[in-house]
């Protein structure tokens, strides 16, 4: 025991040294960052000071864990123009250069991805896909409504997802060639038919705006609608599948509630004709139903 | 702890095509990913899917033409496999319903792209990746298989046995971005990445946000090399002022190219007499650049992409897609005007060293997709050649990882096959910052991990290692922040090791990231929730940028030649005496260690003898 105190002691005096090496070091490097940091921040209040042209946005915020942000706010944020900047951009420059705690989905930039449907002035519209010089300040930038809030602008898309997936979202045929190299053929007409309803990101900004799915959380929305509408008019899938379609799409929350308010077309940044579909769907189920009489 | 016994990490295509794959074989798959599978950058891609259907066209033609494309770096077994393989797994999407165009007698339709001989590449509009991605997400959903979506991987769970080769991959460590956890997955029988681009490393990309290369950070941390982390691929036609894609089938269709004085410069200055605009994606970029360099740009910064000669019928019909991105992201109706376009970085040629089944050099660890690097690209990918390769190669990753019996393997990968060790002559110190001053940073392994520690045991204690280097960044309460150092790495990548290279810029650059990597020591986050903590997740994504930049700018002062996308203002030849081989960085304790292996251009017939590469 004796002989171990004495090399502890010798010990710790090492580890002293080095680690006062070492703090010493790290004081300087972070006296650096800091000073790195520090300048960034002025040149980014500069900056928004002296742009001809700032763009004055009014943001959600919320965050369950953070004291100052459990009962919701909206903070203010001055943010320098550029030519065709976006909502997106005007968030992330602000969240770069004003407050990290910022919190939104992006992901692509370019429409395609889906992940930043927002409540804009009181509409649903993509982040990336809306110019600020279309808006009237200040911008109120929300989480989209009939969702929860995550936090910020984060709202939770799983009601969503649940939709999408309870429609058998999948391409089922029984007419299916035998040859791995075989193709199953489709008309040109046919594929041009489906086209629009293929083209949807997932970005909950129609069932958002919906009335319907406000009031009815087992609607199915129209944007799982769609989704069927995209397998019920696909001629590959063949009429039995088809029967199977419609019959998903006639029960209690299917096609029946849509009451034809547009406001899913209208928000829709992909254009799909939403609500279209969805009538075509009932004139289906109608038409079906009469078969069977 | 979760379990299963495969892993996917990332779920664009690659990790899609994995997943379904493994479960067909019987497997008990996952994917862990940072983003909801449909939010993938597989949904970005455009053009299209090369693949020999037809008849007059041949995987042999599809296997020449990528050959010549990559300049002679891509290694035949790979490119070969991607060519045979490409049709049927082509056709099995359309069975599985995916809309593509259709020609009159209701077959796929096809078109010409750049670098091709036969109109190969099959496509669905202009937006042929978003419905490749939600064509396998259904079928995803149709299997059940379980996804753990926004869990971003940090680390893998790696034996450390001092050479790569005798590890093996147990599993992955991730944090939960909704509640901001981090747990353990254990993969019995392996983990496949599937992450996808790296673009982030520039400031002017096609790549998504979250394309930011972790999948190879992670597996170079753990031991598995980057290969060829130099090529680099400047799409020509991005748009100036975001990046965003417009598609190589605009040029397929006939879409012509002009300079400031409206000359149609692929033919009157030569760049390309035969293939003009459809030259391969590497010439028409140094094109446009040497266009605005010598004065003829437009506003000393781009050039003209005019479609309006195809009339707006053909255009709606194949193109849509780009009538609303010029549109929404440039202001420009392409009807009525040219667009403006320059080159952005598109993709990265090199990647996660894999054999043509998937597996790395680490036992039970593999990579499918941009991520690695078999290599079927070598110095340049043809256009249409990324969107087979991920069905392709996600699939045979997945089986593999599963268990099925495939054929072996001609590509070696580590230190297995022939091999001799490279020099560099870097300004600075290169690897991790802080070495010797305090505990090596983590190497992605566990630290003491012997034989005797079970698989799972190795997971737990990645896990908490993880959590310490969390709570560590979550506690401190000042310095920089990533959004500061990223910026300054992006900028000197777009400005140093861009479409055109010269030493002198290469190692400006290594400086700035050796600088980057001090601040980064510094890094602290600013918001201290747990809650979806996007501060953090960018921080962490940070680190990997470091690496990877650091990789790519080494890799290209290395290489003293002009091969592919790869342009050096010193050595304006392909030198293939000295320089038929893949660069290799391994991380050797916090260090990049420089390495080469030969390229294999000896295919399943013939041999690919290198040829001078004119379009």
């Amino acid at each position: 025991m004796s002989t171990q105190v004495p090399e502890s002691v010798e010990e710790e005096s090492v580890t002293e040294t080095a680690s006062a090496g070492k703090q010493k070091r790290d004081a300087k490097k972070r006296e650096r960052a800091e000073r790195v940091q520090e300048q960034r921040e002025a040149e980014a209040a500069e900056k928004a000071r002296s742009a001809d042209d700032t763009y004055h946005l009014k943001v959600f915020r919320y965050d369950p864990e953070v004291p100052e942000k459990q009962e919701p706010r909206f903070d203010d944020f001055h943010v320098p123009y550029k030519q065709g900047m976006t909502i997106l951009d005007a968030l992330m420059w602000a969240r770069d250069h004003y407050d990290s705690s910022l919190t939104f989905r992006h992901s692509c930039r370019q429409a395609i991805c889906g992940s930043d449907a927002l409540f804009v002035n009181g509409s649903q519209r993509l982040g990336c896909k809306t110019q600020l010089s279309d808006l009237s300040e200040p911008i109120r930038v929300e989480p989209l409504p009939h969702s929860d809030v995550v936090k910020d602008l984060v709202v939770d898309m799983e009601h969503f997802y649940d939709q999408m997936e309870s429609v058998e979202p999948y391409f089922q045929t029984n007419s299916l060639p035998d040859g791995e190299l075989d193709e199953q053929r489709q008309t040109r007409e046919n594929r041009e038919k489906v086209k629009m309803s293929t083209r949807c990101i997932w970005c909950s900004a129609c069932m958002s705006s919906c009335n319907i799915a406000a009031g009815d959380n087992e609607y199915l929305g129209p944007a799982a609608i769609n989704k069927a509408y995209r397998f019920a008019m696909d001629e590959r899938e063949g009429e039995d599948m088809k029967q199977r379609r419609l019959e998903i799409l006639e029960q209690e929350h299917g096609v029946w509630r849509c009451q034809t308010q547009f406001s899913c077309t209208e928000v829709c940044p992909k254009d799909i004709p939403l609500t279209e579909h969805i009538q075509e769907l009932k004139r289906e189920a109608i038409k079906n139903n009469l078969k069977f009489w | 702890m979760y379990e299963h016994d495969v892993i996917v990490v990332g779920a664009g295509g690659a990790g899609l095509r994995a997943a379904i794959a493994a479960h067909e074989e019987g497997a008990d798959v996952a994917i862990v990913s940072k983003l909801h599978p449909v939010r993938s950058h597989t949904g970005a891609a455009e053009g299209g899917i090369n693949a020999a259907l037809r008849e007059g066209d041949s995987w042999e033609d599809h296997a020449y033409d990528t050959m010549k494309g990559s300049d002679y770096l891509a290694d035949a077994p790979a490119a070969e496999t991607l060519c045979k393989d490409s049709p049927k797994e082509t056709i099995q999407l359309e069975h599985w319903g995916m809309a593509f165009s259709r020609d009159d007698d209701g077959r796929v339709s096809q078109r010409p792209f750049g670098g091709l001989s036969f109109p190969r590449t099959t496509y669905a509009g202009a937006e042929t990746g978003h419905q490749l991605l939600h064509t396998m997400y259904e079928q995803l959903v149709k299997r059940g298989i379980k996804v753990y979506d926004e869990w971003h991987v940090t680390r893998l769970a790696v034996t450390d046995e001092e050479k790569p080769e005798d590890r093996h991959c147990h599993g992955i460590v991730a944090y939960d971005v909704q509640t901001g956890q981090v747990e353990g997955f254990r993969a019995r029988n392996g983990v496949i990445l599937a992450t996808g681009g790296l673009g982030q490393v520039y400031d002017h990309t096609t790549n998504a946000v979250a394309n930011t290369g972790d999948g190879v950070a992670m597996a170079y941390r753990a031991g598995a090399p980057m290969e060829d982390m130099e090529f680099i691929q400047f799409h020509p036609t991005t748009l100036p002022s975001t990046g965003v894609l417009i598609t190589e089938g605009v040029r397929g269709e006939g879409g012509i190219l002009y300079n400031e004085n409206g000359e149609r410069f692929m033919f009157e200055y030569g760049y390309a007499n035969n293939l003009g605009e459809l030259a391969s994606r590497d010439v028409v970029s140094r094109a446009e650049l040497t266009e605005v360099n010598e004065g003829r740009g437009i506003e000393d910064e781009y050039v003209h992409l005019d479609m309006r000669h195809l009339g707006e019928e053909r255009i709606i019909d194949r193109l849509e897609n780009i009538v609303h991105l010029s549109e929404d992201f440039e202001g420009v109706n392409p009807l009525e005007a040219p667009m403006p376009v320059k080159p952005g970085q598109h993709y990265a040629m090199g990647g996660i060293e894999t054999d043509e089944n998937g597996e790395t050099c680490i036992s039970g660890l593999y990579a499918a997709g941009e991520c690695a690097c078999a290599s079927v690209h070598g110095g340049n990918r043809l256009g249409g050649n990324a969107l087979p390769e991920l069905i392709v190669f996600g699939k045979r990753a997945g089986h593999h990882a599963a268990g099925k019996d495939m054929e072996e393997a001609r590509i070696t990968t580590g230190k297995e096959g022939e091999y001799e060790l490279g020099e560099v002559d870097s300004p600075v110190e290169l690897g991790e910052a802080g070495i010797g001053e305090d505990a090596v940073a983590d190497g992605g392994t566990a630290a003491d991990a012997g034989a005797s520690v079970s698989g799972a045991d190795l997971v737990q204690r990645a896990v908490e290692d993880e959590r310490e280097t969390i709570d560590t960044l979550l506690e401190r309460e000042d310095g920089i922040q990533q959004a500061e150092i990223r910026e300054r790495v992006q900028k000197s990548m777009t400005r140093n090791v861009n479409v055109f290279r010269e030493e002198s810029a290469l190692k400006d650059a290594l400086r700035d990231i050796r600088e980057a990597r001090e601040l980064y020591q510094q890094v602290f986050v600013g918001d201290k929730s747990r809650t979806f903590n996007t501060d953090l997740l960018q921080t962490l994504e940070m680190r990997n940028i470091l690496d990877i930049a650091e990789a790519i700018t080494l890799g290209a002062l290395a290489r003293n030649e002009f091969r592919g996308a790869h342009w050096r203002k010193e050595y304006q030849e392909r030198r293939d005496e000295e320089w038929l081989k893949h660069t290799m960085l391994s991380w050797n304790d916090g260090r990049p260690e420089l390495w080469y292996k030969p390229v294999i251009l000896e295919g399943e017939n013939k041999t690919y003898e290198p040829k001078t590469r004119s379009y």
